[in-house]
C-alpha cells in the first residue's frame, strides 16, 4: 500500500499543484484510504501551500469526506422524508441487528460503516440506501441483508 | 481611466455614483446608514448576514447593500415596510443562535449585535432559543484570547481577517449547517494551532465571540496589596488611541492624560516603554552594524543577513511556525516591552531599592501578542517573570472608567524618573516603518558621524501605509571605523500586517530580496493598530492613529535614541555598551521553531 505522503504528492501531481485541486486531491484520498486522515489533511495542506484549518474546513462540510477512520464498505441509508415513509426504519433495525453496530458505527472487522444521509434522488423508489458507489433502490429487510452478504464475502480486510 | 458615472435614487433622493460602488456606499454618501455586520472596510465582501437588505424598485428579492453593485437607473428603498420587516427578523434569527447574555458579556456596550439588537428594540423571544449547550464552553487556552462560540454570529469577519490580513487562517469554517462554527484543524485549542495571538480577529469580531484575555482583577489586586510595588509600562501606540475608548476624537494624543490616569489608579511608578524602545535602538542598531561588519570586511559566512526586527510577538511567533528555517535572521534583541521588564527587575529595583520579588511589573500594550509573550520562559532573565501583567489599551480603558476618573477632564501629567524619559524615535515604533526611521536616525549618525539627510529627520520613505515598502540609503562620508561601509547602499524593507510579512519572506526565502534590513510588524499600520487597541479599527482610523503619532516625534525635544540622557546613564551606570555580557545576558533572546500544521 501506497505511504499516506506519496498517495498525496501523486494526487497532487495529477490535480495540479493549486488550491482548485483540494476536492479533487481529498476525493483521491478517501478513494484509497476510506477516509481523511490527521497525517492526510496536513500532507495536503504542505503540498497545496495551505493552513491545516482550511484543509479541514473544507474536509468538514463535505459528508462523503470523512475525517474519522471507516469501514472498507460505507453503507448509507436516505433518511429523509419520502424513504422514511418507505420504510426506512425497518431497514436501518435490520442491518444493525445483522451488523451488531448502530448508525454512526463501525464493525469490528472494519468491514462496514453504517450511516443516514441526505435524499439521494431516488424517492420513488424508496426506500434506497447507498453501498459505496452503488445505489440499491425498492429495498426490503430481507434485500437489503442479501446485498450486505454479498459485499462482506468479497470483502478481504 | 475615469470610471463611469451610474446615476440612481435612495429614498427617492437622486445621486451619481461610480459604477462598481456597492449600495451600502452609495447611500452612505446621501448620509443614510444601513446597518451591517459580516461587512468590514479592512475586508472582502461576505455577504452572509443580511442584516443590510434593501428594496429595490422591480427586484422580487431583497438586496444584501454591502455585496450589490449599483447599475443605471436602480431605485433603492433602504427603510421600507418590507425592510423593516425583514431586518427584524433576521436580527431575531440570529438572536436565535446567540447566547444572548448581554450583562455578562465582556462586549456588553460595545457590541454591534446588541446595538442592532437595541435599534430595532428586540423584546421576547419570537424563534425558539436554538444555542447548543456545548458551544458555551469558552476556549482559554490562550493567554491572549478567549473564544466563545455560543456569541458567535458565524459572519466569518475573523476567518478572513485571519485569512486576507494575516495570512495565518488559523481560523476556518467548519461543518455546516446547524453545526457550522468558527475553528481550527481538529477542532483544537487556540494554544495548539499555527495562531499568532496578534487579535486581529478581536478587533473585527461585531459581537463577544472573540475577546482579549483580560487580567484586571489581577492587576488590581497587585495595586491593592501593599506588600507589591508595583510599576506600569506605556507601549508608544498606546498614547495615540486610548482616547478612543473614552470619550475622546479619534487621532488626538493623550499621552500626558493617561499618565494622569495611571497615577490616579494607584500604579506606584508610571513608566514608559519608549524609554526600552530607545534602547532596543541601541542594541539592535549595533546588532545591525555588528552583523554588516562580520559580513564586509571579516566575510565571516555565517552571519545571517538581512536581519530582521523583532519587537512584534505576533510576527515573531508566526515565524516560529511559518517560516523557521528563517529565524537566525531574527535580531536577538528582545521587544522593549520584556526589555523594560528585565531593567526594571534588576538596575530600576536596585536605583530605588525595592526587592525584584516585590515588584509587579504592568504593561500597557496595544497588543494581545504581548500578553503571550511575557509568559515566554525565555522572558525570565531577572530571575523572576520579567513583566507580570500584560493590559490592552483597551483594558486601561476599561480601569479607568472602573475607577470614576473623568478622562476628558484629567490634568496633563509627566512620567516619573528614571525609565520614563523618551526621545521622538521611540514614539514612532508605534507606527509601520518607525522602527526602521528610529534604527536609521541612530545607526547612520554612528557611522558617519552626520545626522540622517532627511528634512527635519523625518525618513519619509520609510513611512506611510503601503504593506511592503522599500528603501534604498546611500552611505558616504563615513568615518574612518566605519570604512567598509562607504558608498555601500543599504537596501531595507517595511512590511506590515502578517499577509505582507509573508509575501516579503517568500522573497527573502528565494533569493529574490537583497535586504540588510528588514523591519516587520504583524498588524495592519504596525501597533497602532494592533489587537489590544480600540474598537471599531480601519484604514482612515488608522491613518489619522500614524497622523498623531509623527506629530508626538515632531513635539519631542530629543529625536533620536542615542541622545536620550536616561539612555546615556543606563550605559554608563549599568550595561556598560550596546551588545555587552550584561546585555546579553538581560535584553537578547532566541526563537525556536514550532509546527507549521
Ligand atoms: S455578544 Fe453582544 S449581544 Fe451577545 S451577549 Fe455579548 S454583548 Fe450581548
Ligand atoms: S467569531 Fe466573531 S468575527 Fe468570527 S464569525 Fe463569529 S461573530 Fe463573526
Ligand atoms: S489572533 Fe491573529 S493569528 Fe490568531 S486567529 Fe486571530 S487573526 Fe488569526
Ligand atoms: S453586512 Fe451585508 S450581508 Fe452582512
Amino acid at each position: 500500500m501506497l505511504t499516506t505522503e506519496t498517495l498525496v504528492k501523486e494526487l497532487v501531481e495529477k490535480n495540479g499543484r493549486t488550491r482548485n485541486s483540494l476536492m479533487p486531491v481529498l476525493q483521491g484520498i478517501v478513494r484509497e484510504q476510506n477516509y481523511l486522515s490527521d497525517e492526510a489533511m496536513i500532507c495536503v495542506a504542505k503540498e497545496l501551500d495551505l493552513s491545516a484549518a482550511d484543509v479541514y474546513g473544507t474536509a468538514s462540510f463535505y459528508s462523503f469526506l470523512d475525517t474519522i477512520p471507516r469501514g472498507k464498505n460505507i453503507i448509507r441509508i436516505c433518511k429523509t422524508i419520502t424513504c422514511h415513509m418507505q420504510g426506512k426504519d425497518d431497514i436501518v433495525n435490520a442491518l444493525s441487528n445483522a451488523l451488531k453496530i448502530k448508525i454512526g458505527e463501525t464493525t469490528h472487522d472494519k468491514k462496514f460503516t453504517l450511516l443516514t444521509t441526505n435524499c439521494l434522488g431516488w424517492c420513488h423508489k424508496g426506500p434506497v440506501m447507498l453501498v459505496n458507489d452503488e445505489v440499491y433502490p425498492e429495498l426490503t429487510p430481507q434485500k437489503a441483508l442479501e446485498i450486505i452478504e454479498e459485499y462482506a464475502k468479497k470483502t478481504v480486510i | 481611466m475615469s470610471k463611469y458615472l451610474v446615476n440612481l435614487k435612495i429614498n427617492n433622493m437622486p445621486i451619481a455614483v461610480e459604477e462598481g460602488t456597492t449600495i451600502l456606499d452609495a447611500a452612505k454618501k446621501l448620509n443614510f446608514r444601513i446597518p451591517t455586520l459580516c461587512h468590514h472596510p479592512d475586508l472582502t465582501v461576505a455577504g452572509n448576514c443580511r442584516v443590510c437588505v434593501v428594496e429595490v424598485k422591480g427586484a422580487k428579492l431583497l438586496a444584501a447593500a454591502c455585496a450589490t453593485p449599483v447599475s443605471e437607473g436602480m431605485e433603492v428603498f433602504t427603510n421600507s415596510e418590507k425592510v423593516r420587516i425583514a431586518r427584524k427578523h433576521i436580527v431575531e434569527l440570529l438572536l436565535s443562535e446567540h447566547n444572548s447574555d448581554c450583562t455578562k458579556c465582556y462586549k456588553n456596550g460595545n457590541c454591534e449585535l446588541q446595538e442592532l439588537a437595541s435599534e430595532y428594540r428586540i423584546g421576547d423571544h419570537v424563534f425558539l432559543d436554538l444555542v447548543r449547550p456545548e458551544s458555551k464552553i469558552q476556549d482559554i487556552s490562550s493567554p491572549s484570547i478567549v473564544k466563545d462560540d455560543s456569541k458567535c454570529i458565524r459572519c466569518q469577519r475573523c476567518v478572513r481577517t485571519c485569512t486576507e490580513l494575516q495570512g495565518v487562517s488559523a481560523l476556518a469554517v467548519v461543518h455546516k449547517g446547524d453545526q457550522q462554527k468558527i475553528s481550527t484543524f481538529l477542532n483544537k485549542p487556540l494554544n495548539e494551532v499555527v495562531c499568532t495571538n496578534c487579535g486581529q480577529c478581536i478587533n473585527r469580531c461585531p459581537t463577544g465571540a472573540l475577546t482579549e484575555r483580560n487580567y484586571i482583577e489581577e492587576v488590581w489586586n497587585a495595586i491593592y496589596d501593599p506588600s507589591k510595588f508595583v510599576v506600569v509600562q506605556t507601549a508608544p501606540a498606546t498614547r495615540i488611541a486610548l482616547g478612543e475608548d473614552l470619550g475622546i476624537p479619534v487621532g488626538e494624543r493623550v499621552t500626558g492624560k493617561m499618565v494622569a490616569a495611571l497615577k490616579k489608579l494607584g500604579f506606584n511608578k508610571v513608566l514608559d516603554t519608549d524609554f526600552t524602545a530607545d534602547l532596543t535602538i541601541m542594541e539592535e542598531g549595533t546588532e545591525l552594524l555588528t552583523r554588516l561588519k562580520r559580513a564586509l570586511v571579516d566575510k565571516d559566512e555565517t552571519v545571517v543577513l538581512p536581519m530582521m526586527t523583532s519587537c512584534s510577538p505576533g510576527w515573531i511567533k508566526f515565524q516560529e511556525h511559518i517560516f523557521p528555517e528563517l529565524l537566525d535572521n531574527l535580531s536577538t534583541c528582545k521587544s522593549p516591552q520584556q526589555m523594560f521588564g528585565a531593567v526594571a527587575k534588576t538596575y530600576y529595583a536596585d536605583k530605588i531599592n525595592i526587592k525584584a520579588q516585590d515588584m509587579v511589573v504592568v504593561s500597557i500594550m496595544p497588543c494581545t501578542a504581548k500578553k503571550f509573550e511575557c509568559e515566554r520562559p525565555e522572558m525570565r532573565d531577572s530571575g523572576y517573570q520579567d513583566v507580570d501583567y500584560v493590559l490592552t489599551t483597551r483594558e486601561l480603558s476599561m480601569m479607568i472608567r472602573q475607577a470614576g476618573i473623568d478622562f476628558c477632564k484629567l490634568e496633563e501629567d509627566h512620567y516619573d524618573s528614571i525609565l520614563g524619559e523618551s526621545s521622538g524615535a521611540a514614539v514612532i515604533f508605534g507606527a509601520t516603518g518607525g522602527v526602521m526611521e528610529a534604527a536609521l536616525r541612530t545607526a547612520y549618525e554612528i557611522v558617519t558621524g552626520r545626522e540622517v539627510p532627511f528634512t527635519n529627520l523625518n525618513i519619509q520613505p520609510v513611512r506611510g501605509m503601503e504593506g511592503i515598502k522599500d528603501a534604498s540609503i546611500k552611505i558616504k562620508n563615513v568615518k574612518p571605523e566605519w570604512s567598509f561601509l562607504e558608498g555601500v547602499d543599504l537596501n531595507v524593507a517595511i512590511a506590515h500586517g502578517l499577509a505582507n510579512a509573508r509575501q516579503l519572506m517568500e522573497k527573502v526565502k528565494s533569493g529574490e530580496a537583497n535586504y540588510h534590513f528588514i523591519e516587520i510588524m504583524g498588524c495592519p499600520g504596525g501597533c497602532l493598530g494592533g489587537g489590544g487597541q480600540p474598537i471599531p479599527t480601519s484604514p482612515e482610523i488608522r491613518k489619522k492613529r500614524a497622523e498623531a503619532i509623527y506629530e508626538e516625534d515632531a513635539g519631542m525635544p530629543i529625536r533620536k535614541s542615542h541622545e536620550n540622557p536616561e539612555i546615556v546613564e543606563i550605559y554608563k551606570q549599568f550595561l556598560g555598551e550596546p551588545l555587552s555580557h550584561k546585555s546579553h545576558d538581560l535584553l537578547h533572546t532566541h526563537y525556536k521553531p514550532r509546527h507549521r500544521y
